[in-house]
């Protein structure tokens, strides 16, 4: 119950004990894999045969092809910035442009197209992928067949990845910054107009400084989201996987500890993200819409 | 007058337009379109090498082979009694957050329990198959405390699956929840239980009616995340797990069957499309609102 209302000893004790538990629940899988980064073996395994730094820094030389030296996993890394890269921009884009059309202008057809906003996040992600690649693909082969076309960018590949999800995490930056445009007080717009700026000025200088942070906010989900995507990646990829489609294989061949160090670095750089974006003080709204739908 | 007027006007009929034209087109030609492909594709039948017929066979063999219908319940099944243990383990540690805790305790805990879904999906499930797998560091543990004599396999159970599922929905049942009990007025328990409801009145009457939005929200979210999910079940289910998503997966990428493939697609949305549909209904909520809300 309540903190002012009595609690018996028992249910503070079974507060604490579940408190515990759960605790345990959420952090021992994250641990267990910071760990064994450091484990003098072949395998993320125990037992614990001592500390090594091999799994980062190892060379083929020593057998061991370190998260440093490993090329194949350092090219996805790549893949992963330049796609999340593609996805925030156009998120951004898509997303602004989405939250002033819908709280500024009545049009016929403006319910319904909110609506229509919010459908990619009910279509499961796999769907998502196979409905714009079978769409993609059959365009490939009809342009090639009637017009003698080679539409490559519309075969599985990088492409596809980037409007795959780009195609929900436009939902998600929308909803975020439409949810600040909202409360944004009008009558300083219009005090700035009367007193003779421009519309441009206007929006230079006072409404998009108070859109900044949900801005900042929603180009990070965006990117972190797009990071970590898996489902509907998978569905679209070509022949340069991004991380998380590449650690899959890996983990499907049998972990090797490389890709424990390289899920410790992407723990750091979650971390990082996470703390910068709650120091901005924006604690519930961010991190509601993370993690990898 | 008029004529500035009359070109205020045509500005921001121009605006509009401008603003629009991105939303229609990322809505047209990436989520529209490509469903619109997908029915026609999964109604049709190949009748001869690039020949094809409109028909129902995709539908018709989804029904006549028992695996795939059974792999279809299967997951239907396991979805939503992951997304109820999900709320089990989710309500207490939302209700700490909201009621228990006081306010540094309390948004330090939130933040704690936000954290693992800042990391991606695939390294949670690496977490779980280094904990859970033969070679792995709970049976290793199991055996050191002698209560089992050699390491068990605790990798590709339904259960292990579940836990996963679980593990990956947590966040997206606690927001939903912490916020919803939030709203809830402190006095209104105090009052009941001055008035000498227990417990168990004060939580079926007062706070499971009034956290129902809350409640709704995040086990439609859970459950549709679920349904969809492909990582989890296929890495700690193995061969096992069976999921749904799985024979989208083999019917498109690795036998080209596109046809079937779109019908499970399509069987699939369906099955998400209607528990979203059912869970508004019974709680008597709008669409808009519950994905405003999670």
């Amino acid at each position: 119950m309540i903190a002012t209302l009595p609690r018996p000893a028992w249910l503070r004790a079974a507060t604490a004990l579940y408190l515990g538990a759960f605790l345990l629940f959420l952090f021992v899988p994250l641990v267990v894999v910071a760990v064994f980064a450091f484990n003098d073996a072949p395998y993320p395994a125990p037992p614990w045969h001592g500390f090594t730094l091999d799994w980062f820094l190892g060379n083929a030389g020593s057998g061991r092809v370190g998260l440093l030296r490993d090329s194949e996993l350092l090219g996805s890394i790549g893949t992963s910035v330049v796609v999340a890269c593609w996805v925030t921009a156009l998120s951004l884009i898509v997303g602004t442009a989405n939250a002033f059309l819908m709280e500024r202008y009545q049009f016929p057809g403006k319910q319904l197209l909110s609506v229509l906003m919010l459908v990619p996040l009910v279509i499961p992600g796999v769907i998502l992928g196979i409905s714009i690649l079978a769409l993609c693909s059959r365009i490939a082969d009809l342009a090639e067949s009637l017009l003698g076309l080679n539409l490559d960018f519309m075969r599985p590949g990088l492409v596809l990845v980037v409007l795959g999800q780009f195609s929900y995490i436009a939902t998600i930056a929308t909803l975020m910054v439409s949810a600040r445009l909202k409360r944004f007080d009008r009558t300083l717009e219009e005090a700035a107009l009367n007193l003779g700026a421009s519309h441009a000025a206007v929006l230079r200088t006072i409404t998009f400084p108070y859109l900044r942070p949900a801005l900042i906010g929603a180009a990070a989900i965006s990117f972190l989201m797009s990071f970590e995507n898996f489902n509907t990646t998978l569905m679209l990829v070509g022949a340069n996987p991004p991380l998380t489609v590449l650690m899959y294989g890996r983990m499907r061949e049998g972990a090797s500890p490389v890709l424990n160090a390289v899920s410790l670095f992407l723990m750091l750089a979650s971390a990082l993200l996470a703390f910068t974006l709650m120091r901005g003080g924006r604690r519930g709204a961010a991190p509601a819409a993370a993690a990898g739908a | 007058m008029s004529e500035s007027g009359a070109r205020v006007l045509w500005q921001r009929r121009l605006l509009l337009a401008v603003l629009l034209t991105p939303a229609l087109l990322w809505l047209l030609v990436l989520i529209i379109l490509p469903h619109i492909d997908l029915a026609l594709l999964s109604f049709r039948e190949r009748i001869a090498p690039r020949v094809y017929a409109p028909s129902l066979t995709q539908y018709r063999t989804f029904f006549a082979e028992p695996l795939y219908w059974r792999v279809f319940v299967r997951t239907a099944v396991l979805s939503a009694l992951a997304t109820a243990l999900t709320l089990l383990v989710a309500f207490p540690v939302a209700w700490i957050i909201a009621k228990v805790a006081r306010d540094r305790a309390s948004s330090l805990l939130f933040v704690v329990c936000l954290i693992p879904f800042w990391v991606s999906e695939t390294v949670r499930a690496l977490g779980w198959l280094i904990l859970l797998r033969e070679s792995g560091v709970l049976p290793a543990l199991l055996v050191r405390l002698g209560i089992t004599a050699v390491p068990v396999e605790l990798l590709y159970h339904d259960a292990t699956i579940l836990v996963g599922l679980v593990y990956t929905s947590l966040l997206f049942m606690v927001v939903p929840l912490v916020s919803s009990l939030q709203s809830l007025d402190n006095s209104l328990i105090e009052a009941a239980y001055n008035l000498g409801g227990n417990g168990w009145a004060i939580l079926r009457r007062i706070i499971i009616p009034h956290a129902a939005p809350g409640i709704t929200a995040g086990c439609i979210v859970v459950f549709m995340l679920t349904l969809g999910n492909y990582l989890t079940p296929n890495l700690l289910g193995g061969k096992n797990s069976q999921w749904f998503t799985e024979l989208i997966y083999t019917q498109f990428i690795v036998r080209f069957n596109w046809e079937q493939g779109a019908a499970f697609g399509f069987l699939l949305l369906a099955l998400s499309t209607g528990m979203v549909a059912l869970g508004l209904r019974l709680s008597g909520q709008r669409f808009v609102d519950v994905m405003r809300r999670s």
